[in-house]
């Protein structure tokens, strides 16, 4: 009893969160690593461009709430998720056409294009706060849980409650879904070799005839989708503040990096370990372990390593230890 | 040049003579910011107390006075400084505010004691400013939180809470009520297991639940803001079962929070400054005809402020800072005639007659020790989705 206790608090506060943290920051990472691959920069407008995507998803779902339009117990914005996705392709493909096409033209250097990003970034960060405000919005709605705390004790007796909130669930799910899809695309398609060949090497890809501003234009297709889909599944869970959204870039890029630049398996793996060392390194563990130490043993401190403050130093420090010792990233992509 | 200057100073006599005084006071308060809801109302309160002395034209042989409204940002250092030093430069004779205990100081010592300006704040609540270095220029019509602490501790005690966590926003406000609220706890034989900070504008609290739901306890205590921090603790402790009850110091008292949270809140309980006179109520009533809220938290202790202001200025028959200073405490307190709220007039009347005040107002004003208030205590505890006041300390 006492040991699945422990295991449902771990779930509560550590497993559930954490995965669904770490579907998030693998869809945002997945983004910044196909920008890596094939235009070959890093892209810093992308915790922005989450947040475009997002706030159209905000402004749409309250157009459907307004119209009476609901999605039954699932959150109104998925509805909504394709117009943003729309939307934020739509504002890509123009900053491609105004500002990087000009340097790609000029072969810059990566550098160059990630001060470029950089001006992008300030000016997304700008549109959006124009548009709606830097305050927190509210655009969830539907059933909150998939399962509640009290429920979940009423059903099995135990002491401990695991909540299982529906954006939690929602969020894995379509970060299942839409990792299927593109690695499906990426593999199977024709648009998707080409793509990877560009990425592999982009003279023999030319010279095979691929149309490298076909290729750049769908990448840039994709990723507005994987951003627009990280931003609204992370504004349902949390809350959709601009301000969040820039500051996911750390956790993100360090996702990417650890991953592998480059490579979205990597990209996928480095969310999780991320998410998972974020919450676990924070996690004070006193309650899991009174639960499973014999009593004379049971801790009267809070087992914390970190306070929870330096949650976004954990990104940095993995970050700094795979830079130091392993700078291609774990899934061997591309060295930074 | 000359001529103009000889125009100018021709037209100021000539408007001297003709209108009496115009007396400025400032109305500083975080009307953006972590308590942007409460403010409007706090700075309505004040002006009421403005427009009834006003109206009654009896301050210093009718004076009319204008309110002027500046922003603090209620944590916002820098922006509380240059607005406080506009209104300086726009000639106030007297500050309301500010509201939050971090822009407070920073005025204080970086605007009021230089300039030799008055103020009265009506919610910072610090316990570090009574013993801030203030040339008697600072009071507050609430009390500090020390006090705050030590009811906070005696309501859990009749309640029969034996633990608790307890969490505070990251400021001086946060920190002195948290250290307020564990020292009396423990004195009263409480246990009090985590004392955690966390910061306000995080999109996910999950975390810093996750180590206070480790720690456990009765309920847990949140020392932060209602619009801020605490509202997303709060949510995120109800979404993970961590807590289901809550210990809501003044910060978290107001309406909008049982509002975002819903019905999960109900059985919560707290405390906020107000007394138990028939005054507040019939300054409630003053504040309906008015159009705004009376009973939202502060309120009385901003008109409380003003007023204080004004006849201490009618005692010393100036509106200068630096003679109606030394007044404030005179008219607060005994001796004297009861003055409460909508009797301003009176007040007015009686101090140009010679004859001495005890200003009780809205909030039962009695300042004790470096000029803040004794304080009376609303007991809350959220019924049905509404804020409940169930009992006076």
């Amino acid at each position: 009893m006492d040991f699945l206790n422990a295991l449902v608090a771990l779930s509560n506060f550590v497993l559930v969160p954490a995965i669904a943290y770490g579907s998030q920051l693998a869809l945002g990472a997945l983004g910044v690593t196909l920008i890596y691959g094939i235009l070959r920069f890093s892209n810093f407008a992308h915790g922005d461009t989450m947040a475009f995507g997002a706030m159209i998803a905000v402004l749409v779902t309250w157009g459907l709430q307004a119209a009476g339009i609901s999605f039954g117990p699932l959150p109104t914005a998925l509805l909504a998720l394709p117009f943003a996705i729309l939307g934020c392709i739509v504002l890509v493909l123009i900053t491609d056409r105004l500002v990087y096409r000009f340097y790609r033209e000029q072969k810059a250097k990566p550098v160059i294009l990630v001060i470029v990003s950089m001006g992008v970034m300030f000016i997304m960060n700008g549109l959006v706060r124009f548009i709606i405000g830097p305050d927190d919005q509210r655009f969830s709605d539907g059933a909150r849980f998939i399962v509640s705390a009290r429920d979940f004790k009423e059903m099995t007796g135990l002491r401990e409650g695991l909540a299982i909130k529906t954006s939690q669930g929602i969020t894995v799910i379509v970060a299942v879904v839409a990792v299927a899809l593109l690695f499906w695309f990426l593999n199977k398609t024709r648009t998707g070799k080409s793509m990877r060949a560009y990425s592999d090497n982009e003279d023999l890809a030319l010279l095979s005839g691929i149309n490298p501003e076909r290729v750049v234009m769908i990448t840039w297709v994709i990723v507005a989708a994987l951003a627009t889909t990280a931003g609204v599944l992370y504004g349902l869970d949390k809350s959709f503040k601009p301000f969040v959204y820039f500051q996911l870039l750390l956790p993100i890029f360090a996702s990417a990096i650890v991953g592998g630049l480059g490579n979205p398996l990597g990209a996928i793996a480095g969310g999780f370990i991320i998410a998972f060392s974020e919450v676990t390194i924070t996690y004070a563990w006193k309650k899991v372990l009174t639960y499973l130490a014999p009593e004379q043993l049971a801790p009267s401190g809070l087992v914390q390593l970190l306070s929870t403050d330096y949650k976004f130093a954990v990104s940095f420090v993995i970050l700094l230890i795979v830079l130091l010792f392993k700078p291609t990233g774990l899934f061997k992509g591309k060295a930074v | 040049m000359k001529k103009l200057l000889t125009a100018t100073a021709a037209t100021a006599l000539l408007a001297g003579t003709a209108m009496a005084e115009d007396v400025k006071l400032g109305i500083m308060f975080g009307f953006t910011g972590p308590i942007e809801s409460l403010s409007p109302a706090m700075a309505q309160g004040a002006e009421l107390a403005m427009k009834e002395v006003t109206d009654s034209g009896k301050l210093l042989d009718g004076a009319s006075v204008t309110p002027i409204r500046a922003d603090t940002g209620c944590a916002d250092n820098a922006l509380a400084t240059s607005n406080a030093e506009r209104l300086i430069a726009e000639g106030i004779n007297g500050l309301v505010g500010g509201d939050c205990s971090g822009v407070t100081g920073a005025i204080l010592q970086n605007v009021a004691v230089p300039n030799g300006l008055v103020m009265i704040s009506p919610s910072a609540t610090s316990p570090g400013l009574s013993t801030m270095e203030d040339n008697d220029l600072f009071f507050r019509t609430s009390p500090s939180d020390a006090r705050e602490g030590e009811i906070m501790a005696q309501i859990l005690k009749d309640r029969g809470i034996d633990s608790i966590a307890l969490t505070y926003t990251n400021n001086d406000y946060g920190k002195g009520i948290s250290e307020a609220i564990k020292s009396s706890f423990e004195a009263v034989g409480g246990e009090v297991t985590i004392v955690a900070a966390h910061e306000d504008g995080k999109a996910d609290y999950s975390a810093e639940v996750g180590a206070l739901a480790s720690a456990g306890g009765d309920l847990l205590v949140v020392a932060g803001y209602l619009d801020q921090g605490g509202l997303g603790i709060i949510q995120s402790s109800l979404d993970s079962g961590a807590f289901d009850t809550f210990g809501l110091p003044g910060g978290m008292i107001g309406d909008s929070l049982p509002e975002n949270v819903g019905p999960d809140l109900d059985g919560s309980f707290g405390q906020a400054p107000g007394s138990t006179s028939e005054a507040a109520d019939s300054f409630y009533a003053m504040a309906e005809t008015e159009g705004f809220d009376g009973s939202s938290i502060f309120v009385p202790e901003s008109y409380d402020a003003a007023a204080l202001l004004l006849l201490a200025m009618q005692a010393a028959g100036s509106s200068s800072p630096a003679e109606y200073g030394a007044k404030i405490m005179d008219v607060a307190n005994a001796p004297g005639e009861k003055i409460y709220p909508g009797e301003l007039a009176k007040g007015l009347e009686l101090l140009a007659a010679g004859e001495d005040i005890d200003y009780v107002g809205a909030s039962s004003v009695e300042l004790i020790g470096p000029g803040e208030s004794a304080g009376s205590y609303r007991e809350i505890e959220v019924i049905d989705g509404e804020m409940k006041t169930v009992n006076f300390r």
